[in-house]
């Protein structure tokens, strides 16, 4: 075995005279644990063999720290110093086997391979990138200070914006003086009396601006809803009455008294939202809260072009699973003038305040940083499709000659691993694939000074992969590549 | 909303899921079964007309005559080397020549003297041999039986069920009247005179199923015969089918099918012919084993009956005490629908036996490239380039090790075969090149279908050199395949497979590179817009119809591909191609698998009687796609489905594209480590299963074997096929159930000893064990007596290992002794063919382990060398010695492992070709 010691000397000689004689592939760290002559305790401790016995080409210790430089232990490693790059540890499985792995060479000493030290190489090529990523970061650390503040007042103009609708609240309980004739007519027992009185109430509706607040009342509470839920019903006859919903639905109106809502609200969320498939938030007394408020994935007013979300869809299910009695029980008019205001485009007004309200309860990360990218969309074409980023809002992909667009998924969310959360975006729910699921859309953001989509790829069916800069997510430069500087000493 | 949930689930799994059934015929709905199997057992209409015998040295020859239309068939008889009988019968003068089956064969097989014994006019006595077996053949009604001193062995036709349907014209029609006249009107008259009046029958001359028409221009033409086997109750083989290993009786359902059949999302445990068919047969009973190899490649169907199906053990109890019992009797019969009957009888006796005749027919398992046999990562589809970079990365970021990654159908530039994505695949050998200086390898998919295109070389010359399968009116066959329209190469034709081969040709294949081998998927041939998804039976192959050939179109494409594969070469590299359809002597040309199976437990567990029914007829080299091709695995399913992938021939795991990724490192640290130890027990094994091939190549036996091969007398292995046996001493039992806690394995062999190779644990034989498993187990044993090399030195493919260094893990059997071969060539050429290999026979024997040279001639060296040597069930010795060529001596280090009976022989270090021995004292 002595041929290897030689072997080993000449080489440590050879590479650099600076450096320490320790067995080959053992790192500087761990040289204290092989001292030459003396026997040798395997690093896990679990025996202790003459020294010769140290890359001997036969695999000693369990844990395989006795082969450090050699294949024979399964669980070895092996230490690539790589002066003039970056050191490393290989499996000790790839140490002569024709590959070369280490930029040094070290790992093929007796396979035969013609390996090229391309250390120096890698090693000013990787301090250049690192000195580019240094300076897009800084830049780009930049940009985000800014985003953050701009961020900042762009909020609080928002959240002033919605403060004004706050105080057309008063304006608001007039109408609903309006509308408590409508309720008292709705108590009347003839059917076409009160019919034509709903419509006269809906036609009111209809043009006046009514607060966001009344309007997810009336999305998410609707008097079908009420009706399944007999702890509202006042009179403890058991029958719940149609009437009697209503009235209790302006009731709710009527006050707007938010205090009396969330009591009524704590009665119901519970069966509520767990009878729901749909993701139902807790009205939220003020815009403040809101702010944290996760809203409805699938709501799709955002989207006026879409249909209805698809709750109305459960709560008629629910209306016929529940209510057998009830087998001629008919959609509410109030529920019908909802749908209609659903569908109606006059209503910009609410939509404007809805959407307010929604952005305000994004997650635009930590300073805001990523508010900026709320609204717009980044493209990329590719040789057969243009892939089309909104961030906060959808994915999508269009064949660049003819075809019409696939959803690749809608705004879900922040799925980066916890120490940096911001870092993937997941869109999900998008169009549906044949045999396979719903597409989704993961987004992996990195730091650069544009906001740019630079790739999308599809590893699985149906799941795509987008790859997207912007500034929002450079770090500090400084504490990106700590000890870059110590490298390029070596 | 449950209910609607659960309804939904109901439709998805009964409408989408399952095989749509009524997609494939049942013998009812195929018109020749049908008209076959109405045909029940009673006095068979055939008489031999002994006065036209004829006995020549090998052969005999003799006339049948179906005593109600007179028609004459000729039955010729020979007896083979090796035990084996031909019986062959075509009509005496048929219409025109009936099809027989060409290149399935490796040579006209060479005969026997035959002899006659005795001759009466009820029949006469034929010797086979020097055996005391014999042939009788009785006139009337016409039968045969093989005996062998006083026992039948088997009968033909003892059921009357031998059934020919002559050639005829066609008597409804116009054409017939005209011959009919224009010919010997005499010959007609007599003929008229002194026949039945034949009958027509609906599906004689043209029959539909579903919207195809099969117009039958020759009219009924199948052909059925009958095989008794008294004292039979187990029979095995004609894959391919998705059922257990011991083939169930067919009297209450359909008969097994053998039709090549691309089948969507097939269904397990049935009867329902699929991708590929071997009509071989084998019989089996404590005493002896025979073998049916029925060599025609139409559409056939088997009927099993049994005696004593259905009864249970007391029932025969019973008829055992009383006295009254008849033998059990399995009863067989074969259907085809064209062709003649040429059936091959192998007469054992042992199943080695069998295998070596077999195999002396159709020949024996090709011998692949070392790196076939390690780990496969397939899928539908990477991506481009980038993905493939991007997997293989992967693969060493996560130290697993694998030698092949596959290129589904999405690689090429729309579904032409021989090309690639010009936009994902843009410079294919740039990616290839980076594969070799891993040492790795790639698969690219060239399936049979052509894309009609005039702007495609592929399709343009094979039209203009007329290689096409024509339709019945003579055009060019198109159907429709991933490309769309396609054309199918008729690779029945030596000239279009010549020049199929040419095209695999460096210059010819652009992109194509030396470690870029090939996957022939879709060859049954698969035609999504024909009738059951494949070729309209009277389609045109030159003068025979697709109905003739159907079986064939796989083996001969995989045939072409790997010729093509040898020739880029110059003769010199093995091939590796992987077909989807097969035929019997489809194991000369490459690995087969099971098919588009699913991501499912059952799909797990007949993986296992599906390889050991292909191992059984020659077709060793045998896997099912890890993972389940269909559908998505839970993380459970995977992690069992690579233990038990690593332990079956061919090793690949691959998905479907609509399903979500899963390469190993997927499903988190703990799995992904789970499935690396997998594979590293494959690698490291390595060198027992390149020798199995290789034994395999020589002898034609099963690598992955049904225990019953080996402990033949021993009834309770009869059919057992949850585990299996890799060569003679690897015992593999799988977990194969979901959230299994346990398995009970049966250890056969009541003189054996059982080495868990985990644990080095001993365990006797002859028992059921139960074995407690976590999801880290496998459970497998290595049997005392045998000696298995290994490398532990696992690296991220089988190519780098090339040099490392052996373990030897010797069991001992209770009379301590051990012995096993260890084979050694250079793992990719066919240099051994001109013997440039090593053969050792390790053998210990009285505390003298030794390695001696089992083929002087042969000539190679290795830089291998024994690192260490393992011995199960040893005592601790005071001294080793090694002695080397040349009378050194050394002492050999040494561990002993008192509470397991392990001695560890620490670095001997002698080259592993040369002679050594080691002493313990």
């Amino acid at each position: 075995m002595s041929y290897q010691y030689l072997l080993l000397l000449l080489l440590s000689l050879g590479v650099s005279a600076v450096e320490v004689q320790r067995p080959r592939g053992v790192p500087l760290s761990k040289r204290q644990f092989y001292e030459e002559g003396k026997p040798f305790t395997c690093l896990d401790g679990s025996r202790t063999i003459p020294f010769d016995r140290v890359n001997d080409d036969y695999c000693d210790c369990e844990d395989g720290s006795d082969e450090p430089g050699t294949a024979a232990c399964p669980n070895g490693s092996f230490h690539c110093t790589n002066a003039g790059f970056r050191p490393a540890f290989i499996p000790s499985s790839r140490i002569n086997d024709g590959i070369c792995d280490c930029c040094d060479t070290t790992d093929e000493y007796n396979s035969g391979a013609a390996c090229q030290n391309t250390c120096r190489e890698l090693g000013s090529k990787e301090r250049e990138i690192m000195k580019e990523m240094a300076e897009i970061a800084k830049e780009g650390f930049l940009l985000k200070q800014q985003l953050i503040q701009e961020a900042k007042s762009g909020l609080e103009e928002k959240k002033a914006k919605l403060a004004e609708v706050q105080v057309s609240k008063k304006d608001l309980e007039d109408k609903l003086e309006a509308l408590r004739t409508v309720k008292e007519t709705a108590e009347q027992p003839e059917k076409e009396a009160k019919e034509r009185h709903l419509k006269a109430w809906e036609g009111k509706l209809k043009f006046e601006s009514l607060s966001t607040f009344t309007i997810i009342i009336a999305s998410y509470v609707s008097v079908a809803d009420l009706l399944t839920h007999s702890e509202l019903d006042p009179d403890s006859d058991g029958s719940f009455t149609e009437a009697e919903a209503q009235v209790k639905h302006f009731f709710l109106l009527d006050k707007v008294d938010t205090a009396a809502f969330e009591s009524v609200w704590n009665n119901i969320k519970e069966k509520y939202v767990s009878e729901s498939n749909a993701d139902i938030p807790a009205p939220v007394e003020t815009p403040q809260e809101e702010t944290r408020e996760p809203v409805p994935e699938n709501d799709s007013e955002q989207y006026p072009e879409e249909d209805i979300p698809e709750e109305e869809e459960d709560d008629d299910e629910e209306d016929e699973d529940e209510d057998p009695d009830d087998g001629d029980y008919k959609v509410s008019p109030v529920r019908i003038s909802i749908r209609f205001m659903k569908d109606d485009h006059d209503l910009d007004l609410h939509f404007v305040c809805r959407n307010l309200e929604k952005e305000i309860s994004f997650d635009f990360g930590p300073g805001a940083e990523f508010a900026y990218l709320y609204g717009q969309c980044y493209e990329l074409s590719t040789s057969e499709y243009i892939y089309r980023l909104c961030p906060f809002n959808r994915v999508s992909q269009k064949p660049k000659y003819g075809g019409s667009e696939t959803n690749l998924g809608s705004w879900g969310k922040w799925t980066g691993p916890e120490d940096n959360v911001y870092s993937l975006m997941k869109y999900e729910h998008g169009t549906g694939c044949w045999q396979g699921p719903n597409r989704s859309t993961t987004v992996k953001l990195t730091c650069g000074k544009e906001t740019v989509v630079l790739s999308t790829s599809e590893p699985s069916r149906c799941e795509y992969l987008m790859e997207f800069t912007t500034p929002a997510v450079c770090q500090e430069p400084q504490s990106l590549y700590p000890d870059a500087h110590d490298h390029t000493e070596l | 909303m449950a209910s609607v949930l659960l309804l939904w689930l109901a439709v998805c799994l009964s409408g989408t899921w399952a095989v749509d059934k009524g997609n494939f015929k049942t013998c009812d709905q195929s018109a020749f079964c049908k008209r076959q199997r109405a045909l029940k057992p009673g006095e068979s209409p055939y008489r031999a007309l002994l006065e036209t015998m004829e006995l020549t040295n090998t052969r005999l020859t003799l006339q049948l005559i179906n005593d109600n239309n007179k028609v004459r068939l000729l039955l010729e008889l020979y007896r083979l080397q090796g035990n084996i009988t031909r019986v062959k019968i075509n009509e005496l003068k048929p219409l025109k020549p009936r099809y027989e089956v060409p290149d399935v064969l490796i040579r006209e097989p060479p005969t026997e003297p035959l002899s006659l014994l005795s001759q009466d006019e009820n029949g006469v006595v034929l010797s086979l041999g020097a055996e005391s077996q014999r042939v009788i053949v009785s006139a009337r009604p016409f039968r045969l039986d093989i005996m062998e001193g006083r026992d039948v062995l088997m009968s033909l036709n003892s059921r009357g069920l031998l059934a020919f349907e002559h050639l005829r014209m066609r008597k409804d029609t116009f054409s017939y009247k005209v011959t009919s006249t224009v010919a010997s009107v005499w010959d007609n008259i007599k003929r008229t005179a002194k026949e039945e009046e034949e009958k027509v029958e609906d599906g004689m001359w043209e029959e539909s199923f579903k919207s195809h028409a099969d117009s039958k221009p020759s009219g009924p033409s199948a052909v059925s015969l009958d095989f008794s086997l008294p004292g039979v109750e187990h029979v095995y083989g004609i894959p391919e089918h998705a059922d257990t290993l011991r083939l169930k009786t067919t009297d209450n359902g359909d008969p097994y099918r053998l039709y090549n059949l691309d089948v969507f999302q097939y269904e397990l445990y049935n009867p329902m012919a699929l991708y590929g068919a071997v009509p071989v047969m084998l019989a089996h009973n404590a005493q002896r084993t025979t073998g049916i190899f029925w060599l025609n490649a139409a559409e056939t169907w088997v009927d099993i009956s049994s005696n004593t199906a259905g009864k249970t053990v007391f029932g025969k109890m019973l008829d055992y005490v009383q006295g009254s019992s008849e033998t059990p009797q399995t009863d067989v019969r074969w259907i085809s629908e064209s062709g003649i009957i040429d059936v091959f009888i192998m007469l054992g006796p042992t199943p080695k036996d069998i295998f070596s005749q077999y195999a002396s027919l159709t020949g024996t398992q090709s011998f692949p490239p070392l790196s076939a046999l390690a780990y496969h990562q397939c899928r539908w589809n990477y991506n481009d380039q980038k993905d493939v970079q991007e997997v293989d990365a992967g693969f060493d970021e996560h130290d697993i090790p694998y030698d092949f990654i596959w290129l589904d159908i999405e690689h090429t530039d729309g579904k032409r075969y021989f090309t690639w994505d010009p936009h994902k695949f843009a410079s294919p050998k740039e990616m290839l090149q980076g594969l070799v200086e891993k040492k790795r390898k790639m698969v690219a998919i060239v399936d049979p279908h052509i894309k009609v295109d005039s702007n495609y070389k592929i399709h343009n010359e094979i039209r203009s050199k007329g290689f096409y399968i024509k339709n019945k009116d003579g055009g060019d066959y198109e159907g429709w395949c991933w490309p769309g329209s396609a054309g199918y190469p008729d690779f029945t034709r030596a000239d279009m497979r010549a020049w199929w081969a040419s095209m695999f040709a460096y210059d010819q294949y652009e992109g194509s590179m030396e470690n870029l081998y090939t996957w022939n998927d879709m060859n049954e041939p698969s035609v999504f817009n024909g009738p059951e998804v494949t070729m309209h039976k009277d389609a045109m192959h030159g003068a025979w119809e697709h109905r003739d050939v159907h079986n064939l179109y796989g083996f001969y494409v995989q045939m072409a591909t790997a010729e093509g594969l040898i020739q880029r070469s110059g003769g010199v590299e093995r091939p590796f191609v992987l077909t989807r359809a097969f035929f019997a002597g489809s194991q000369r040309y490459g690995a087969v698998w099971t098919g588009d199976n699913a991501a499912e437990w059952d799909h797990l567990k007949i993986s296992i009687p599906m390889c050991l029914s292909l191992g059984l007829v020659g077709i060793s080299f045998c896997g099912a796609d890890v993972g389940g091709f269909f559908k998505s695995p839970s993380t459970e399913l995977l992690v069992r489905w690579y233990q038990t992938g690593a332990y079956q021939p061919f090793f690949r795991a691959h998905a479907h594209l609509d399903t979500p990724r899963r390469e190993p490192w997927l499903f988190g640290p703990e799995n992904t480590a789970l499935i690396r130890e997998a594979v590293r027990q494959r690698y490291t094994l390595l060198p027992y299963w390149y020798q199995q091939f290789y034994q395999a190549h020589q002898t034609g036996e099963p690598i992955m074997r049904p225990l019953w091969v080996e402990y033949p007398q021993d009834p309770a292995t009869f059919a057992i096929d949850d585990e299996f046996l890799i060569g003679r001493d690897l015992l593999v039992h799988p977990v194969t159930e979901e959230g299994a806690r346990g398995v009970t394995a049966y250890l056969p062999g009541k003189d054996e000893l059982w080495f868990d190779v985990h644990t080095f644990q001993k365990h006797n034989g002859a028992q059921n064990l139960y074995i407690p498993v976590t999801m880290s187990s496998i459970p497998v044993f290595q049997r005392g007596g045998s000696i298995i090399p290994r490398k532990l030195r696992v690296r991220r493919s089988s190519t780098c290992m090339e040099h490392d260094p052996y373990t030897l893990y010797v069991a001992l059997n209770p009379q301590r002794t051990a012995e096993g071969e260890l084979y050694i060539d250079d793992g990719h050429t066919f240099n051994y063919e001109k013997k440039e290999f090593i053969l050792r026979k390790l053998s210990f024997t009285k505390n003298i382990l030794s390695s001696v040279n089992m083929a002087p001639d042969a000539q190679f060296s290795t830089r291998s060398w024994i690192e260490r040597i393992i011995i199960l069930g040893a005592s601790k010795p005071s001294k080793v010695t090694l002695k080397t060529a040349g009378g050194q001596e050394s002492q050999v280090e040494f561990e002993f492992d008192a509470s397991m009976s392990v001695l560890t022989l620490r670095k001997p270090g002698m080259n592993a070709g040369v002679d050594w021995s080691v002493t313990l004292q």
